[in-house]
């Protein structure tokens, strides 16, 4: 029978690695929403109070989504990580308590003002109400990431035993709370779901832009020519800010990490001496068949920038040592943490080039004839939350074998009386759940993007227009 | 800091905790009940009336059960740690019938063909029957300190079905206009009934398991006098006071749950109260930050509430 430790572990992963994806959308596209509120607001334009129902719909499906698989995360500590959850809920239930009284009510309760509150509130209240959401999602990463960044450089506690079980003592709630990785893990995790989404939009706008190549849509006099434009130039704007200061910032996390976790580091690096002047591999292999399945294998071949890592690791001395992962006992599973950071990394690069194509393409006037930046954009649609994933099987499975770095092993984290049938019964009820409502969730996303804005595309989106013809105007149907 | 230690915060977050429960019980009870009537209804125009009445709601009420957990999780770690494992697929119930109740209104009005709405209608029914009858379920196991189902739990389960129909009805009164609210409306009182019933049942049945004192019997007479007094607003018209006399039920029954189980709370292992709290200062905290959030998130009811006060329009529609 499966091990219930390593069906229960299968099965978080399974649940985290689902519910990310939600979480991104609607962080993400928060702060667009807040600026399309804003926007239909001040201008009284239509256009503006589309952009803003279209994707409040895509928020409200993703939100739905993100709620029922967000309560299993919390459901799971208890039923799967019971032993966790008694020895560290002194420190960690609190930010989960907090997170659903400061953020979860403030995004749920605002969300039903702003999802169907457009007549029954004042303009001013309904823009309060779309910022109320945005800072409930972003306060909800807030609490979580507090949790998790305790879990990976615990501060402010000490060990006892309480009714038999070790459990630790909240001591000194600062050093717990403002952990020193918590504002690492927040910029780049609200960064990572600002970019994600922003590849999201642009890519949706390029698919739309791109389905009616044929027509002349610079043409002004179109609503939905006007409304993929909107999108995709505000999609730029943000794309352009948000994917080089994920690179920069990136950087500087990886120094931070260096320091507070270096068993991590050497993972992600793949370093398994400690030496100086280690290169930073651009792709690395393990020179013989029984290495690969050996996390320890030590003869690896590689193609790297000489120092590379050592810079990294020190923030400019290619001469820095880096400690290997022979020098600690135990390590995480390497070329998961060694691939998911190099994946992540490239996609980071890919995404600047985009970033910075798109827009050169606009400065020069040519953003709605570039049909293969449009083709480029609809590909790269979903790579950035991609991107978050590798972000944080780097975080979590660089963590491993601790749930609590140093101080809790996973091992030891499980449920002791939970039996392995009741294990395996769960994690297959959650493969076959999950993989519903991804699709169920895919499908919805997928028919609001081909619906577009206002109803059906009209019967001639995709003919060539004949340009004797006046510009064709059309009611644009209410939504809804 | 404010003194604390002679205010007995063990005993405080216990009886939080049973108000979140009970809360979350009233306020997304009406929701299940809007849920388990939305099966009466065959016509799709008024199945889309149901959906509008808690449309705005329903995700604001749930966030209850999450700070249910947190709060259990936060304030009394082994408890929650012993209770969800020992309850290990029931909660998974619990959980797959709270994704159908989430996920079905959210996809119902997504496609407007038959089949569509049919499958997620009944996903909505079967999600907001369900999650009411596995809580309670669970509610009872915590009280007996068994692991699987028992008589005594599945009647419980029945109770809070009942319970959360009585509610739904009593909404839908405030929510609905014309022949649909009274049909709706009429569903109350036999939810009342048939809920009075049960938990009649469940203290026969719990006589010999737990023993009554005062404050248990005097909730016992809030229960069944919120429960007449539901019947006979409703009967009279007052939907207000049906309303009111609905959170009553679920209050007092929720509080008599929590009576006869203290000073334990976790019967198994024998924890009481006291030593299965946080110690200071997590307790502390969590203390200071539910006292400054609560008037905020009590705030934020309000204006929910207050903007969508009134029957809804039909083209209000969800």
């Amino acid at each position: 029978m499966v091990d219930p430790v390593v069906a229960s572990r299968l099965q978080f992963a399974l649940t985290t690695i689902v519910h990310i994806v939600f979480p991104v959308m609607s962080m993400g596209l928060a702060p667009f929403l807040v600026y399309f509120t804003w926007k239909e607001i001040r201008t009284g334009e239509v256009l503006y109070e589309r952009l803003r129902r279209f994707w409040t719909k895509i928020f409200a499906v993703s939100f739905a989504v993100g709620t029922v698989t967000g309560l299993v995360l919390e459901f799971e500590f208890g039923t799967n990580f019971a032993a966790f959850s008694e020895t560290a809920g002194a420190l960690f239930g609190g930010p989960l308590a907090a997170e659903g009284m400061m953020a979860f009510f403030l995004e749920a309760t605002f969300l039903g003002v702003f999802v169907f509150g457009r007549e029954r509130v004042s303009d001013r209240l309904y823009f309060l109400s779309s910022v109320m959401v945005g800072l409930g999602t972003w306060l909800s990463a807030v609490w979580i990431l507090v949790a998790n960044s305790w879990m990976q450089t615990p501060r402010g506690f000490e060990m006892a035993t309480k009714n038999g079980h070790p459990v630790v003592l909240l001591t000194d709630p600062v050093a717990a709370y403002a952990n020193p990785r918590f504002p690492w893990m927040f910029v780049h995790m609200q960064n990572a779901a600002v970019l994600s989404v922003a590849l999201f939009m642009a890519g949706v706008a390029a698919y739309h832009l791109y389905r009616r190549r044929h027509l002349n849509v610079v043409d002004t006099g179109n609503l939905d020519a006007t409304f993929w434009q909107t999108t995709l130039k505000v999609a730029i704007v943000a794309l352009v800010i948000s994917a080089p200061f994920q690179a920069i910032h990136g950087d500087a996390y990886g120094r931070h990490v260096a320091e507070t976790q270096p068993q991590k580091f050497a993972a992600m690096e793949a370093v398994w001496e400690t030496d100086s002047y280690v290169p930073e591999y651009i792709i690395a292999f393990p020179t013989s068949v029984e290495d690969l399945t050996n996390p320890r294998a030590k003869d690896i071949f590689g193609i790297g920038i000489p120092g590379g890592a050592s810079w990294l690791a020190s923030g400019g001395d290619p001469s820095a040592e880096i400690t290997g992962l022979n020098e600690f006992e135990s390590s995480p599973p390497v070329a998961v943490v060694f691939w998911s950071f190099r994946a992540m990394v490239a996609l980071g690069f890919w995404f600047i080039a985009l970033a910075f194509w798109a827009a050169y393409r606009w400065r020069t006037g040519e953003l709605l004839e570039d049909h293969l930046l449009h083709k480029a954009l609809m590909a790269s649609s979903l790579l950035g939350i991609l991107g978050v994933e590798l972000g944080w099987i780097v975080t979590e499975v660089g963590r491993q074998p601790w749930v609590i770095q140093g101080v809790m092993k996973t091992s030891d984290s499980v449920s002791q009386n939970l039996g392995s049938t009741e294990a395996l019964a769960t994690l297959v009820g959650f493969a076959v759940v999950y993989f519903a409502l991804l699709s169920v969730y895919s499908y919805v996303v997928a028919r609001i993007i081909r619906t577009g804005p206002a109803g059906p595309v009209p019967d001639d989106y995709d003919q060539p227009r004949d340009p004797e013809s006046p510009t064709p105007t059309r009611e644009v149907p209410a939504d809804d | 800091m404010i003194e604390l230690s002679n205010f007995d915060l063990p005993t405080l977050w216990f009886a939080v905790v049973f108000a979140f429960l009970a809360v979350f019980l009233f306020l997304d009870g009406f929701d299940f009940g809007v849920g388990a009537l939305f099966a009466t209804r065959g016509d799709p125009e008024e199945k889309e009336r149901l959906l509008a009445a808690i449309g705005p709601f329903w995700d604001g009420n749930e966030v209850w059960l999450v700070v249910f957990g947190g709060a259990l999780f936060a304030a009394f770690p082994p408890v929650y740690a012993a209770l969800f494992s020992r309850h290990y697929l029931l909660l998974f119930g619990v959980l797959g019938t709270l994704i159908l109740r989430g996920l079905a209104p959210e996809f119902y009005e997504q496609r407007h063909d038959e089949s569509w709405q049919r499958w997620w209608g009944r996903a909505f029914v079967v999600g907001s029957v369900g999650a009411p009858f596995l809580l309670g379920v669970f509610a009872a196991n915590w009280l007996l300190g068994t692991a699987g189902p028992t008589l005594t739990s599945l009647v419980v389960g029945l109770a809070v079905v009942c319970m959360t129909i009585a509610s739904g009805a009593a909404f839908l009164g405030l929510k609905l206009r014309g022949e649909l609210r009274e049909e709706m409306v009429a569903y109350g009182p036999k939810a009342t009934l048939a809920f009075l019933a049960f938990a009649v049942v469940t203290l026969v049945l719990l006589a010999s398991r737990v023993s009554y004192d005062v404050t248990s019997a005097a909730l016992v007479a809030l229960t069944v006098a919120s429960g007449v007094g539901y019947v006979l607003a409703t009967k009279q018209g007052y939907r207000y006071v049906s309303f009111v006399t609905a959170g009553g039920m679920t209050g007092s029954f929720v509080a008599l749950v929590g009576t006869l189980m203290y000073p334990v709370v976790e019967p198994v292992r024998g924890l009481t109260v006291a030593e299965a709290a946080v110690g200071s200062p997590s307790i502390e905290l969590l203390t200071g930050s539910a006292a400054l959030l609560l008037p905020l998130v009590l705030t934020y009811f309000v204006v929910l509430y207050s903007a969508f006060s009134g029957p809804i329009d039909p083209e209000e529609a969800y």
